[in-house]
């Protein structure tokens, strides 16, 4: 196991040094790799970063602040004085390692280490998957939470019609211009404009849209930089933002993802001619995989997107008259489905064409079971601690106002980690959010805004309860499901190991 | 550079009341090799390090210490106690202490030799050697022989 260690005391001239000795011998003595960081008063001796990036764990004897903390955010911490290191190296030592059994690292911080990942290259096939996605997700969360809060306070302070006033139409009988223009921003009439027209408010929002546009291309490029490193992020990046274009969401960027991971990953181990390696890592890799990725997410990708699409709305739309409940059911089980993706923007469309013939009913339907994912997964966070991880936990805290805004992205680090077990759990209360929304009869005069709206919801107190009652399914769901994994994991056989099949 | 220890720092058999007492006939040992500008001043540096934590530990070693301006250079003043001194550690009173002096703005080679022979105190053999020493000169060979910069 590879172990490092920070020692630092008041003076920095006796006890820093001692720990650094005893924890050295200690953790030679017990068979593993120890580098320790003695920030004393003879000058520091940072941890090579390379080493850092591959650790397992980090020790912290420390009577004073250790400088430079977040380098080892990413490690399993034992947090001991300098003196317990003195006089029990051997006891933190086997501490660490328990640790690091329990909760592998995760990956390095990214702006103190160079960009980096966890991921074991002899792991079994399955727990690769995981750290693959994990990477990609870790990456993207601070994403959400900065898009969907400024999205929150764009609503919070310009009310549902800041979004009119900011991509055109009519709102209450009067005409707005379109001043922010198509995805990610379009500034077609100058920033005055824009201002005078949809204010501070509607600022907020256009650039809260922009940080949620790097949602799916900052996740596919991570999670292929997981698996092909550097030459894996270009066709990553540039195969999220085509999952984007084609309105593929999160699973079309989870595609590129792993598709463009395989293909740079393939690409930089193809044996070549000594006079062509000079030209691969700048020109050659770069170039063919963005070629490929772009034709893999524009065509065999894209298209049948866009066809099924166009099944689905037709089909949904022969549903419309018939049992409420039952069309309930399946909004909410298509909102939840993907998250911004094909299948949840038919559903939100049919919802916002409903509106526009006097049906208030559905989008109330759809919204709702917008607003369960990420609810449900900040309770779940809350109940089950030890089943998410630490990004995971953070993600959960921006996730309150996102669920409560309408905002159904704010679940997507958490399905995107873990996709088969999150996102049925979502489903399933957002369909029953769905029904019960149908079923109480509730009403929305809004295509959008969450509690920010409540004003414009007929029966908003049945609505809110359709609502918790979604959020509680939820969590119950992905709690279970989870807790399911834990026992599964530990008596399951290891996989045999395969090489990348993505 | 002089060398970290020389005899006059090295008390063999020490008598002392207590821990302040201790380290006060330390002190003045570096007082009267000039090593030490003031020994009023530096001593109290000393506990005021010692009144954070004080620095006995385990296996019968106090390491009274301080990095003060009334320091000229990097210096040991070492005591063997028959009896022991309370250094404030769980299992008992200190039978080998070392005053680490540190000078206030003293730059990275000197505080190395520093750090080299707090790592040494971690190994039993020095100890033993300390432990086992006849003479004042048998102390500095041993230190000198067993600390160098890294």
């Amino acid at each position: 196991m590879k172990l490092v260690a920070v020692t630092s005391c008041p003076t920095g001239i006796a006890h820093t040094y001692m720990a650094a000795e005893a924890l050295e011998i200690a953790g030679r003595d017990a068979g593993h790799e120890i580098h320790v960081e003695t920030q004393g008063a003879a000058g520091a001796n940072p941890v090579d970063p390379a080493y850092l990036a591959t650790a397992d764990a980090v020790i912290f004897a420390a009577d004073v602040d250790v400088r430079d903390r977040e380098r080892f955010a990413h490690l399993p911490t034992v947090t001991a004085t300098v003196k317990k290191a003195i006089s029990d190296a051997p006891a933190l030592v086997a501490a660490a390692v328990e640790k690091a059994k329990q909760a592998p690292a995760g990956a390095p911080a990214g702006p103190v280490a160079a960009l980096s990942t966890k991921v074991e290259s002899n792991a079994p096939l399955g727990t690769r998957i995981r750290q693959w996605l994990m990477t990609g997700v870790s990456y993207m969360i601070p994403f959400v939470a900065a898009g969907g809060i400024l999205i929150a306070l764009g609503f919070m302070f310009g009310g549902d019609e800041v979004v009119t006033k900011l991509y055109g139409g009519t709102y209450h009988g009067v005409k707005y211009d379109d001043v922010a223009g198509s995805l990610p921003l379009a500034i077609n009439g100058g920033i005055d404009k824009l201002i005078a027209q949809a204010g501070y408010a509607g600022l907020l929002f256009a650039i809260g849209k922009v940080a949620f546009f790097m949602l799916v291309p900052i996740l596919a490029g991570f999670i292929a930089f997981a698996i092909a490193d550097r030459p894996g992020l270009v066709p990553g990046v540039v195969g999220g933002l085509l999952a984007s274009a084609i309105g593929a969401g999160f699973l079309g960027g989870l595609v590129a993802g792993g598709v463009a991971g395989a293909i740079a990953y393939y690409l930089a181990r193809l044996r070549v001619p000594k006079g062509m390696r000079g030209i691969m890592p700048v020109v050659v890799i770069p170039l063919v995989s963005t070629i490929l990725i772009g034709f893999v997410m524009l065509i065999v990708v894209g298209k049948p997107i866009a066809s099924a699409q166009t099944h689905l709305t037709t089909w949904l739309n022969g549903l419309s008259g018939s049992n409420a409940i039952l069309l309930g059911v399946i909004l909410g089980l298509m909102m939840a489905f993907d998250m911004g993706g094909p299948v949840n923007k038919v559903a939100y469309t049919f919802g916002v064409a409903a509106l526009a013939t006097g049906d208030t009913k559905i989008m109330a339907a759809v919204m709702a079971a917008g607003m369960t994912p990420p609810l449900g997964l900040a309770l779940a966070t809350v109940v089950r601690k030890h089943l998410f991880t630490d990004a995971e936990h953070e993600n959960g805290r921006a996730a309150w106002l996102l669920g409560a805004s309408f905002i159904t992205e704010g679940a997507i680090p958490f399905a995107a980690g873990d996709p088969l077990r999150v996102i049925p759990s979502l489903m399933a209360g957002s369909a029953v959010t769905g029904a019960l929304s149908m079923a109480f009869g509730a009403s929305l005069r809004a295509p959008h805004g969450g509690i920010w709206v409540i004003a414009l919801v007929g029966k908003p107190i049945l609505y809110v309860l359709a609502v918790l009652v979604g959020t509680v399914v939820t969590t119950v769901c992905v709690v279970a499901l989870k807790s399911l994994r834990r026992t599964e994991r530990s008596t399951a056989p290891a996989h045999a190991k395969q090489p990348v099949a993505a | 550079m002089t060398d970290l220890i020389t005899t006059d720092l090295v008390l063999l058999d020490l008598q002392a009341s207590d821990k302040d007492d201790a380290t006060r006939q330390l002190v003045e040992r570096l007082a009267a090799t000039g090593r030490a500008t003031d020994a009023e001043g530096f001593l109290a540096d000393v506990r005021k390090r010692e009144e954070q934590m004080p620095t006995g530990l385990p296996g019968g070693i106090g390491i009274p210490h301080g990095r003060s301006a009334f320091i000229t250079e990097p210096s040991l003043a070492f005591a063997r106690s028959s009896a022991g001194v309370d250094y404030g550690a769980e299992d008992g009173p200190a039978t080998l202490i070392f005053l680490i002096a540190a000078p206030e703005g003293g730059g990275d080679d000197h505080l190395k030799i520093l750090a080299a022979l707090a790592r040494k105190l971690m190994r039993a053999e020095f100890k033993d050697s300390l432990r086992n020493a006849a003479t004042e000169q048998d102390i500095v060979n041993i230190v000198n022989r067993e600390v160098v910069a890294a």
